[in-house]
């Protein structure tokens, strides 16, 4: 197990060093010019000149990508030129944002999909069943900017119930209740699409394990129903849904992009589209390149939660 | 038994949504907004609270209620009034300006008010050597280029030492980069000041969490009077669709920057006023003069006259725009030729002209933004301005770049790219456009904005003389000649001014746009709700 968890983790490192590069070559080759989205209209040929020295944009790609390296190795990620701050503060500041939304929807999408897949699998064919899976093809079905508008219009400008956008009420609040209150929307609207996937494989999941062999044997020694279902054939099932919510986590970290701008949600995915917008290069790369670190530990992680329950995979 | 299962699935469900809701049962006045704070949707994070530092208005709005400068905008004008400076003389030659300070003015963090302090802000800004020049860049800085130096001759007077007589130097100085930030503070935090602003306003910084406000408190000490709000809170909202259900749901107080579309649905909903001001904002087209069919003035005149210009703002910018007249906008009432009428809609007159240059049926390249500080919708503008030309016999074929990348290509002038490029500025005296963009000298090659390569010997003296005089009447005078002659030579197709806009819900009292496009809110009170 920790072998097998070493060696996992050590191909991270060239995996991270792709994504870099790639994420660098992006930057570097579309349009627009850092040094004039900070200058503005105003910029004279020879401001602009002066700048792009300073900040390194006259030299070589690869003169640029090895400044940026190396710097990187000694913990240093730049400093975000839009923002006149280290890029470090700035990501700092958006991570936990960022992880408490897709966690919270992480959380939501597991609980209810793994529910909803049992109780249609449990009740195949029944109302319950039915019902479900007419819920959950609304679910998959539903672009989520678009549902998190209409939640927006329904929940917080006509009943009042939630705040539109943010993380904490912008007067008083700031205690958990009220992150609470803010998180409600924006969890459940990036959460749909995978509770809807999850539900769905764990319901086809679950109608195969329950028709195997040892479900049956468990049943004629007699053990009760919620034993049966959740002490042995849930947990066979969850080896291969396990590696599923992985792949979702990805799916919900960039979906959070979009619904953090929906909602003014103040992580990263905002972050990013600012910074893209702005040109500013370093920003970029350093949110991007702490988001793919995120996206391979979940996948790790994942793996390694497979591996427990079944030993044979992976090894 | 399933049924159980099910039972306590549902359960499960029911819990984890009622946890999420935690906070929705809570009194909803309990985030209620108090009537002593003012809260302003915004349409982006500031890059800055350093008045040097940054360029964009969104920015400015929030600087004009932290600091002051020597002089200001005179409120719903672009005149100068005293500020931090009680008065001034300007010097025979026009080029010693001598202020005489305000007694007793401290900046928020206890720092003096003085002359010591004026010369510091400017030679941060202009002086590489100063120990401070670090903490930029400073992009506006060319605004005091004028400026040789600053002199501090005692406590409460100050001088500034002109290289050559500047008139708009009083303008630059209302304009936010002559806003005065406290030396200490700078010495004190270095390149972080724009995160720890210290300035002398009506308000002073108390908080600024990232990507959610910057908050302001009332400043109680404010030499002109304190404010009767206790703090304004700056929410950036980049989207226009939650600034708008912000204000709808009652998170916000005012906005501005209201989508033309929002305007309507407001006015429904009931409860909001609209505030609209025009700006000294002018949005145009800049036409080739060095090369194609525009080389010819009649060509040039015709396109002025085939473009529908009230269609424009009434429909393509639904009413948020006036139809412009000349180079200087009518927001400087001073200076602005009121006599002057915008070229009429007149195909018949501009298909006549065109065949007289010899530029029938003619095809144009026409750079376009997708987007741009002031550039107010210029994608569907082009596609208007296209049709209106095609009605001529002009076949115009649209080129569309990002914003930056497009800033580039125009500021190298058009030769050998297009025949036409929109653009648009925002100014702060009616120098700044025509010195940058007109005169012979300001030729891209020389490091100008003249991309259309416009040349007129008679325009280049009359603004090199409206600069020298310290006579503002004469200055007038001068501006309008000019005015008619580039009406006559049309070196752009003027389309049209920008109206600013703001929506405020009506417990919001005392609130005034400013032609300057910046957002004063000292004097803003609100009344219960």
């Amino acid at each position: 197990m920790l072998s097998y968890a070493l060696r996992r983790l050590a191909m991270i490192v060239p995996v991270l060093f792709g994504i870099s590069v790639i994420v660098f070559l992006i930057m570097a080759l579309i349009p627009g010019d850092p040094a004039l989205a900070i200058l503005g209209s105003f910029a004279t040929p020879e401001n602009v000149a002066d700048l792009r020295r300073e900040l390194g944009l006259d030299r070589s790609l690869v003169e640029q990508y090895g400044i940026w390296l190396g710097n990187l190795m000694l913990g240093d990620f730049g400093r975000s030129y839009s923002l006149n701050r280290p890029v470090l503060d700035e990501i700092g500041d958006r991570l936990g944002p960022t992880l408490l939304l897709a966690g919270a929807s992480l959380v939501l999408c597991t609980v209810l999909g793994l529910a909803a897949g049992v109780v249609s699998a449990v009740r195949q064919y029944g109302w319950q069943d039915k019902t479900l899976t007419l819920l959950v093809l609304v679910g998959l079905s539903t672009p989520s900017f678009w549902l998190g508008l209409i939640l927006v219009l329904v929940f917080s400008v006509q009943l009042r119930w939630f705040p539109v956008s943010g993380m904490y009420a912008i007067y008083g609040g700031g205690d958990l209740p009220d992150l609470l209150h803010h998180l409600a929307l924006p969890a459940i609207t990036l959460a749909v699409v995978a509770t809807g996937v999850i539900a769905r494989l764990t319901r086809s999941t679950m109608l195969e394990v329950l028709r195997q062999d040892f479900v049956r044997t468990a049943r004629a020694k007699g053990l009760d129903e919620r034993t049966v279902t959740y002490g042995h054939a849930l947990r066979n099932a969850l080896v291969n849904i396990v590696p599923v919510i992985g792949i979702q986590t990805g799916f919900v970290l960039g979906g959070a992009v979009y619904i953090e701008t929906v909602f003014q949600w103040p992580g990263i995915g905002r972050m990013l589209v600012t910074a893209i917008s702005t040109r500013d290069i370093l920003l970029v790369q350093g949110g991007v390149l702490v988001v793919a670190a995120c996206y391979v530990l979940i996948n790790l992680a994942a793996d390694l939660v497979q591996h427990m329950l079944d030993p044979r995979i992976g090894t | 038994m399933a049924g159980k299962t099910w039972a306590a699935a549902a359960t499960g469900m029911a819990l984890a949504a009622l946890l999420l809701m935690g906070g929705a049962v809570r009194n909803p006045a309990a985030s209620q907004i108090p009537d002593e704070v003012l809260v302003v949707g915004q349409i982006a994070e500031p890059k800055s609270l350093d008045p040097h530092a940054v360029t964009a208005t969104n920015d400015f709005r929030i600087l004009m209620n932290l600091y002051d400068g020597l002089v200001r905008f005179r409120s719903g004008t672009l005149e100068v009034e005293p500020a931090l400076a009680r008065s001034w003389e300007v010097s025979e030659n026009g080029k010693t300006y001598t202020f005489h300070l305000r007694d007793g003015v401290a900046f928020h963090d206890g720092t003096p008010f003085d002359a010591e302090a004026v010369k510091f802000n400017f030679d941060r800004m202009l002086d590489d050597k100063h120990p401070q020049h670090d903490t930029g860049p400073f992009p506006l800085a060319f605004f005091f280029s004028a400026v040789e130096r600053t002199e501090a001759v005692d406590p409460l007077t100050v001088r500034f030492h002109l290289k050559e007589p500047y008139a708009p130097l009083l303008s630059n100085l209302a304009y936010p980069t002559g806003l005065l930030v406290s030396p200490a503070a700078v010495r004190a935090a270095g390149k972080e000041f724009g995160r720890q602003p210290v300035g002398t306003g009506a308000y002073r910084f108390a908080q600024w969490e990232s990507n959610a406000k910057v908050v302001l408190e009332r400043n109680a000490d404010y030499w002109d009077g304190a404010p009767t709000l206790q703090a304004v809170i700056f929410r950036p909202l980049t989207d226009a669709n939650t600034r708008l259900t912000e204000l709808l749901a009652g998170g916000l107080d005012l906005m501005v920057e209201v989508p033309p579309d929002a305007v309507d649905l407001l006015q429904k909903a009931g409860g909001f006023t609209l505030y609209e001001q025009a700006g000294p904002h002018l949005w145009f087209l800049i036409l080739n003069t060095r090369e194609g069919p525009f080389k010819d003035p009649r060509a040039r005149r015709a396109v002025n006259l085939a473009i529908d210009k009230q269609a424009l703002v009434t429909q393509v910018l639904q009413g948020t725009a006036t139809v412009a007249d000349s180079i200087v906008p009518a927001a400087f009432e001073w200076a602005h030729d009121d006599t002057l009428e915008p070229y009429p809609h007149d195909p018949d007159r501009a298909r006549r002209l065109l065949r007289e240059a010899g530029a029938e049926n003619a095809e144009l390249t026409f750079l376009v933004a997708e987007g741009g500080s002031g550039m107010l919708a210029p994608i569907p503008m082009a596609t208007a301005i296209q049709a209106d030309l095609a009605k001529v016999g002009l076949k115009v074929n649209i080129q569309t770049y990002e914003w930056n990348t497009y800033l580039g290509l125009v500021n190298q002038g058009l030769a050998g790219k297009a025949d036409m490029a929109q653009m648009a500025w925002m100014t702060n005296d009616p120098d700044t456009l025509p010195f940058l963009t007109l005169r012979t000298e300001a030729l891209p090659e020389s490091g100008g904005f003249n991309s259309g390569y416009y040349s007129n010997p008679e325009v280049d003296r009359l603004l090199v003389e409206a600069r020298r005089s310290t006579d503002r009447n004469e200055r007038a005078d001068l501006y309008k000649r000019v005015q008619r002659i580039v009406r006559e030579d049309a070196p752009w197709a003027f389309v049209a001014n920008w109206k600013q806009n703001a929506v405020a819900t009506d417990r919001v009292k005392g609130f005034e746009l400013q032609p300057s496009f910046l957002l004063d809110l000292a004097h803003v009170s609100k009344s219960g709700g």
